[in-house]
């Protein structure tokens, strides 16, 4: 009965976003320019900050789990505190590190008169601050269980560490790396609290489909709606890729 | 929350028995007010509490039309106070309330971070584009105002961020994350040292009259009323114009 229950708790807002949707006013809502502008800003934000986890994660879950040094615990818990942290926290701390008298940004504005805040720079940094982690996370676990042996006997035969990390490593791990990096993908895509605290909120910058949401919702309820669908048939999709990896993967071992 | 909830039912029961005979001498009054309002309204609220022991007034400040979107999908509400006449109409045409009362009126000023490290000086000023300005989002009241007074002084301003409410835009202006906003002249008057005021010309400045009204499906009604009337009365008043509040 629990269980139905909790089932029931989990769909049952589904089913009320689809029951309550303006299905005929639809086409209408959605190609309006606004939320078009929105969905591409949110794609093309969310892509480069799991562009960017990639690129300084899969090193930083390598570190983590093959680098064996005082302290490194302590580092892993630290890095994985915006996983728990409430992300609004998340873009507070970020405006006082790189906001214009932040400790890093106040220097970015004096050299280059640049300022962080309110661009799709921002938007990228919030998403990645609060989605990175789940890459880092998933992919430390791949390399901790991923089998030494092999490397080592890569090296045996003269690979050199480029090598063994490129040829070697990186497959043990990559199916990790691909499920990490749509977990983190889909985090970016739902940032809100970081996003609208850090970057602000501006169409076509820095107001992704999640503010668009929230703030369609205090003018327009339908259209709040409809752009709730999209999110929601994104997530759908994200989840089909993901599960279809899991099985492909369960399949090939 | 669900000793929440019980608490609020018993509160609630409570609540009743006092409505009977006409005072709001105990339970929860939950007022949903204009952000604006937020230190107004919060001493306001304290100085109820003491006129009618018992009584505890609590508060969600916000954007006025989230307020009301809240009202509208059947947020337990007792008294909603908005900061214009709009997010108050779209509440009273579907149903929740009978008559609403101006009771306060404000205009804008541009707020700038103590020092002012842009030079703002006027309208004009935020139009450049090496200024960055905070605006409230067009749907809500301070936005629609700042949009009227823009227009009124002819600028084209393009700001960096549109903010929810007027304590968001406030907010980017204290950490000095931007220039300059448009905020209400009440909330420069409420920030303290952090921000200064930079008035506007009163032939471009615009005003806007604050309504509240008690809600027709308030479940602590014995008290909306109470504190309605209160607002309204020279106690309330006298609040209201000590944080720079006009008349309606």
């Amino acid at each position: 009965m629990p269980a139905v229950i909790g089932a029931a708790f989990l769909l049952l807002p589904l089913v009320g976003l689809l029951a309550r949707a303006p299905w005929s006013a639809l086409p209408d809502l959605l190609t309006d320019a606004g939320v078009v502008q929105a969905l591409r800003l949110s794609l093309v934000s969310a892509t480069a900050a799991t562009a960017v986890a990639l690129v300084l994660g899969v090193p930083l879950a390598w570190v983590l789990a093959r680098v064996h040094l005082r302290g490194i615990t302590v580092l892993r818990a630290l890095i994985t505190l915006p996983l728990v942290l409430p992300p609004v926290v998340g873009g507070v701390a970020l405006l006082m590190a790189f906001g214009r008298r932040g400790l890093l940004g106040r220097y970015l504005e004096q050299w280059t008169g640049y300022s962080l805040p309110f661009t799709t720079t921002a938007v990228v940094l919030a998403e990645t601050f609060v989605a990175m982690p789940f890459l880092v996370v998933t992919v430390e676990g791949a390399f901790r269980s991923a089998d030494r042996d092999l490397d080592e006997a890569a090296s045996t035969l003269g690979a050199s560490r480029m090598t063994v990390f490129r040829r070697v490593t990186l497959p043990l791990v990559g199916p990790s790396v691909l499920a990490g990096a749509v977990l983190c993908w889909a985090r970016a895509l739902g940032e809100f609290g970081a996003t609208i605290t850090f970057a602000g909120n501006f169409p076509g910058r820095t107001q992704t489909m999640p503010l668009a949401v929230y703030l369609a919702l205090q003018s327009n309820p339908d259209a709040a709606l409809a752009l709730s669908l999209v999110l929601l048939l994104v997530s759908v999709v994200v989840l089909a890729a993901l599960r279809t990896r899991w099985w492909g993967a369960g399949a090939a071992s | 929350m669900l000793a929440v909830s019980v608490l609020a039912l018993a509160l609630g029961a409570c609540g009743d028995s006092a409505s009977t005979s006409g005072s709001p001498s105990s339970g929860t009054i939950t007022v949903f007010a204009a952000a604006s309002l937020t230190e107004a309204f919060t001493t306001i609220g304290r100085q109820f509490e003491q006129a009618h022991p018992g009584t505890a007034v609590r508060f969600s400040f916000g954007p006025s039309s989230g307020l009301a979107e809240q009202i509208d999908q059947g947020a337990p509400a007792d008294v909603f106070a908005s900061a214009d006449g709009d997010p108050m109409e779209r509440v009273r045409l579907a149903g929740h309330v009978n008559r609403a009362d101006g009771f306060a009126s404000n205009t804008l000023e541009i707020a700038v971070p103590r020092g002012n490290p842009a030079h703002v000086s006027s309208l004009a000023d935020l139009a450049s584009p090496d200024v960055k300005v905070a605006l409230c989002q067009p749907q809500v009241p301070c936005g629609a105002l700042a949009a009227r007074v823009l227009s009124r002084a002819g600028q084209v301003v393009h700001p960096v961020t549109l903010d929810t409410d007027v304590k968001a835009v406030l907010a980017a202006v204290s950490l000095g994350e931007v220039d300059a906003g448009i905020v209400y002249t009440t909330d420069v008057r409420a920030a303290g040292t952090a921000v200064e005021g930079v008035p506007l010309p009163s032939g471009t400045n615009a005003s806007t009259v604050y309504p509240i009204a008690a809600l027709s499906d308030a479940p602590h009604r014995a008290g909306a009323n109470a504190f309605v009337q209160y607002v309204l009365s020279p106690a309330g008043r006298s609040v209201l114009l000590a944080a720079g509040f006009g008349p309606p």
